[in-house]
């Protein structure tokens, strides 16, 4: 199939960017979304011209590399997947495709459409971790069981791959389902007790400092999650943002 | 020359079940307050490098640590599917630390050192009580236990898992403990930074140039001891399970400096990947080996359903049973479907160039889930009282049950091949996945440059010929958890009163000089092909010719077509943009360039070992029935050393003693 690609160009973080188009002739269906930007690239160094960069590596929904607005959507049409899992069947020959990195103040651009999401790490510096040493004795770890169906819910929001599609997703740019995910692993499982409300606390107050906005309860940030992340982890940090206040 | 004359490898003496604990008894420490002079440089953030750099911190020393990607978090270790081994024996089925040592070591073809794989089993343990502690969410059986499945080559159930995704929790662990001491200022983390060479002074290594991709300048940063934790280097053959940007340079260009290269040969081809689907392709999806749990490998007995299938006009559902051939079951009737993976990939290869493959190139057998579903199924309707008859109902009962185990492998299926593994058999076949090959180290993890150490998947220690399932991230967290943070105090001992290690020597200036006319000559390189162009081309020699199946012949020939696309690549790469920005086509040929230097020291390597082992088939040796054939002449390490260019790499040869086991033919019928 052939499609028109609109695709962001930034120089660097100082430059204005714009949109510059693209004509793609031959696409196979069976390509993925990157593969196809690949194939772009080599066109157009052999052009001699500078290819569009991107961020990626896994490129099997995992590592949380890529990122991509398409079509005004956080990692495209399809749901629950990555951007490197798109497909080009997911699209029609004669279509036209926007591309544009993922938009945040928290996210500066570095160029084209690579961001910088920095401000997640910086976010699990503040709290994401148990504090128990790696080299010293722990306790055999049967000695902890866990109730399946907590181990499980944890489970579910650990498999979070920090992409920042919900903040680019969210109107007010909040990193919530981000920050909710971690709270909540270590909130349903045991090992997360003692230090549940300073994590709580202090991981918020980072997410502030970053400039993330708030959270309205708009809930576009689980709709557009690759990993399907629940709200109700959202619901979970509020309760435990409260408890370490006032509990 | 042997090893031993030179480089001991540092064996400890003794019986083997005490070596690793009278060892650690014996050997230098630095007190806690001497730690703090101590800065210690960590490249790479996988499992590896991740528990590393966080326990090296812990205790104390100053750490700085490197990944190219934007977070530690994305290492490549992340994508692990399967499970990490222990030896809990939580299920009582008999396991112990001797049964995983026997295990590994067999199941590396006799290839590997006795001594480092006993001393992975006896801390295994302690992997999963770490981890538990740390909050990973493993997965946990109604009463609240942890729960495990099998992996091939096998006898016991001692894989831990969280889903198909236990590399992620891994890795999130070690990162969380990585942030810790980031948030304690006791790790400097440089992300986005590309080691691009190692600085030697007085013999020892002392420091990186690192290249910062964002901006492209590069970087000095000193150091009393480097750590590799680089990862594989399966993406030589361009196509592979690895992440995009995998890759060699930082254990090359150690390799350069004096670091001897053990066994590049050894690669593990997997036999459960998503086969390839155009010219296109940029990587390999791995199917993970805990689906041969429940999944059943086949292909028609029939030419002519072969043909029907090819052509669309049979479905494999529609195959009736005595007309599949279960050939693994056939030929395996004591592991089946769980043999290890060389065995596994050469099987399916052996069937598929006999004609039986079930795609349109003929590259491709069934995974079949069929069975399983039905068996689940009904297991839960007597559970739930249901009516166990009714296979409608018994079959979505199962498929629940399939979900819950491998829910997240089946959608990535569907998503790449848009077909549902719930209902029609999977396709797979074999592809590049890992490599047990790398960077010589002794007992200490010490490569042959004193105070650089090589950790993970880099270096060569634990897997001999052929890794067995959910070991890799078992050695990744031992070696930075458990190993290199008492070994590297046993160097670093001397160098409390070093003082901080100045980065304007000559020998700085040098290496950064070496880099820059490297960039520059890549960048002002007036050439008409991209460097993929190279890359694929190299991956297609290694692939056809240094790949599953391998002869004296097709080596040599590779051998000199490696040569020749590396002259090639530098007469005519072109690269665009410039050094001083973010340029990811400059990083990527760097990474080519040394690939194409591995890819003839592999080939090499290959051609010099006269037998079949492991992951290694040289088709001229192999038994009667097809299997790989061992030869006592070659049971040692070939460790090679650097001599200005790949073809005048010179041998050096660690013999491999079996004490403690008895070296058998290694069967799984
Ligand atoms: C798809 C897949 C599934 C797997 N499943 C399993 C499984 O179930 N069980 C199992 O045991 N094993 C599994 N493996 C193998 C296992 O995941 C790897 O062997 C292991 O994770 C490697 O860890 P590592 O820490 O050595 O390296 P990696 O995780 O590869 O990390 C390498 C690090 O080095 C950095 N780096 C590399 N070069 C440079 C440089 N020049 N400068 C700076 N930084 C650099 C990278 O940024 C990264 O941080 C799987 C592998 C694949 C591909
Ligand atoms: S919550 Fe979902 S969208 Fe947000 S970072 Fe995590 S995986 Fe990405
Ligand atoms: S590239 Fe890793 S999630 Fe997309």
């Amino acid at each position: 199939m052939d499609l028109k690609l609109k695709i962001w160009r930034q120089k660097n973080a100082s430059d204005k960017g714009k949109m510059v188009n693209y004509d793609m002739k031959n696409v196979s269906p069976d390509m993925s979304f990157l593969e196809m930007l690949d194939v772009l690239n080599n066109e157009l160094i052999e052009k001699g011209e500078e290819p569009v960069a991107f961020d990626h590596d896994c490129r099997e929904g995992i590592c949380g590399m890529c990122s991509l607005q398409i079509n005004g959507r956080p990692h495209g049409p399809d749901t629950a997947i990555t951007t490197c899992q798109l497909h080009m069947r997911k699209f029609k020959d004669g279509d036209t495709i926007y591309i544009e990195p993922f938009r945040s103040k928290a996210f500066p651009v570095i160029k084209d459409l690579i961001v910088d999401r920095s401000s997640f790490d910086r976010i699990q510096h503040a709290g994401g971790y148990i504090s128990v040493n790696t080299s010293g004795n722990t306790q055999d770890a049967n000695a902890i069981p866990v109730n399946k169906d907590d181990a499980d819910k944890a489970f579910d929001a650990a498999t979070c791959i920090g992409c920042g599609a919900c903040v680019a997703a969210c109107k007010n740019s909040s990193a919530m389902l981000f920050v909710s995910a971690k709270v909540s692993q270590f909130a349903l499982l045991p090992q997360g007790q003692i230090e549940r409300k300073t994590r709580a606390e202090n991981m918020v107050a980072q997410m502030d400092a970053e400039g993330f906005g708030a959270c309205t309860n708009t809930g576009a940030c689980a709709a557009e999650c690759p990993k399907e992340i629940s709200l109700t982890n959202i619901a979970r940090l509020n309760r435990e943002f409260l408890k370490s206040k006032f509990g | 020359m042997n090893i031993g004359d030179n480089f001991p490898a540092k064996l400890p003496e003794g019986p083997i079940a005490n070596k690793w604990t009278s060892y650690k008894d014996h050997i230098n420490l630095v007190n806690p307050a001497n730690k703090r002079l101590i800065d210690v440089i960590v490249v790479g953030t996988g499992l590896a490098g991740g528990s590393a750099a966080a326990t090296l911190a812990e205790l104390g020393y100053n750490v700085k640590a490197f990944c190219f990607q934007d977070s530690p978090r994305r290492a490549h270790s992340i994508a692990a599917q399967g499970g990490i081994n222990a030896a809990k024996n939580y299920q009582g089925d008999g396991d112990s630390v001797y049964r995983l040592f026997y295990d590994t070591v067999k199941g590396g073809d006799y290839r590997s050192r006795e001594e480092n794989v006993y001393r992975l089993a006896e801390v295994s343990a302690n992997i999963i009580d770490q981890c538990v502690a740390q909050g990973v969410p493993f997965a946990r059986e109604y009463g609240g236990l942890l729960d495990n499945r099998s992996f091939g080559g096998v006898l016991v159930s001692r894989t831990f898992y969280a889903k198909g995704q236990t590399g992620q929790q891994l890795l999130l662990g070690a990162y969380s403990a990585m942030n810790r001491q980031i948030s304690r200022g006791k790790i400097k983390m440089y992300n986005r930074h590309e080691m691009v060479e190692l600085v030697m002074v007085d013999g020892k290594a002392r420091g990186i140039i690192a290249r910062d991709l964002v901006t492209g300048e590069l970087e000095r940063h000193s150091a009393h001891a480097v750590v590799i934790a680089s990862g594989g280097y399966g993406n030589v053959f361009f196509l592979s399970t690895n992440a995009m940007g995998s890759n060699v340079s930082a254990t090359w260009k150690i390799h350069k400096k004096g670091a001897w290269f053990a066994n590049p040969c050894y690669t593990q081809i997997h036999p459960t990947c998503i086969p390839v689907s155009g010219d296109h392709q940029s990587k390999l999806t791995l199917m993970s080996e805990s689906l041969r749990n429940d999944g059943r490998i086949w292909v028609p007995k029939k030419k002519e359903d072969v043909e029907a299938i090819r052509a669309g006009k049979l479905k494999p559902t529609q195959i009736a049973e005595e007309d599949r051939d279960y050939y693994l079951e056939r030929r395996y009737p004591a592991f089946g479907n769980l043999v290890p993976r060389d065995v596994a990939s050469r099987a399916a290869k052996e069937r598929c160039d006999a004609g039986f493959g079930v795609n349109a190139t003929g590259e491709a057998v069934y995974l079949d889930f069929a069975a399983a579903i039905e068996r689940y199924g009904k297991e839960q309707a007597h559970i739930k009282g249901m009516d166990e008859n009714d296979m409608d109902l018994v079959r979505s009962l199962g498929k629940e049950v399939i979900k819950t185990k491998y829910g997240n492998l089946f959608q990535m299926y569907e998503k790449i091949v848009d077909d549902n593994p719930y209902e029609t058999p999977m396709m797979i076949y074999p592809a590049v996945h890992y490599t047990m090959g790398g960077t010589w180290v002794d007992y200490n993890l010490m490569s042959t440059i004193p105070g650089c150490f090589v950790i993970g998947e880099a270096n060569f220690s634990d897997h001999g010929a052929n890794r067995l399932g959910a070991s890799a991230l078992m050695q990744g967290l031992a070696d930075g958890y458990f190993v290199l943070p008492y070994t590297i105090g046993d160097y670093l001992a001397s160098d409390i009163r070093t003082g901080k290690i100045p980065t304007d020597s000559k020998e700085f200036d040098e290496a950064e000089k070496s880099v820059r006319d490297q960039l520059e000559k890549l960048i002002n390189n007036k050439g008409t092909k991209s460097v993929d162009y190279f890359h694929k081309k190299l991956g297609k020699v290694m692939w056809d010719k240094v790949g599953m199946a391998r002869n004296a012949k097709g080596l040599k020939e590779a051998i000199d077509e490696i040569k020749a696309i590396r002259e090639e690549f530098y007469k005519d790469v072109k690269i665009p943009g410039s050094i001083n920005e973010y340029n990811e086509e400059l990083a990527k040929a760097g990474r080519v360039a040394d690939f194409l230097e591995l890819g003839e020291l592999f080939a090499k390597d290959a051609l010099h070992r006269e037998e079949s082992c492991g992951g290694h088939f040289r088709e001229e040796f192999q038994t009667p029935e097809g299997e790989a054939k061992r030869d006592p002449k070659f049971q040692y390490v070939a460790a090679w050393e650097y001599k200005g260019e790949p073809s005048k790499a010179v041998l050096h040869k660690e013999e491999l003693k079996y004490e403690n086991i008895e070296v058998k033919e290694r069967s799984y019928k």
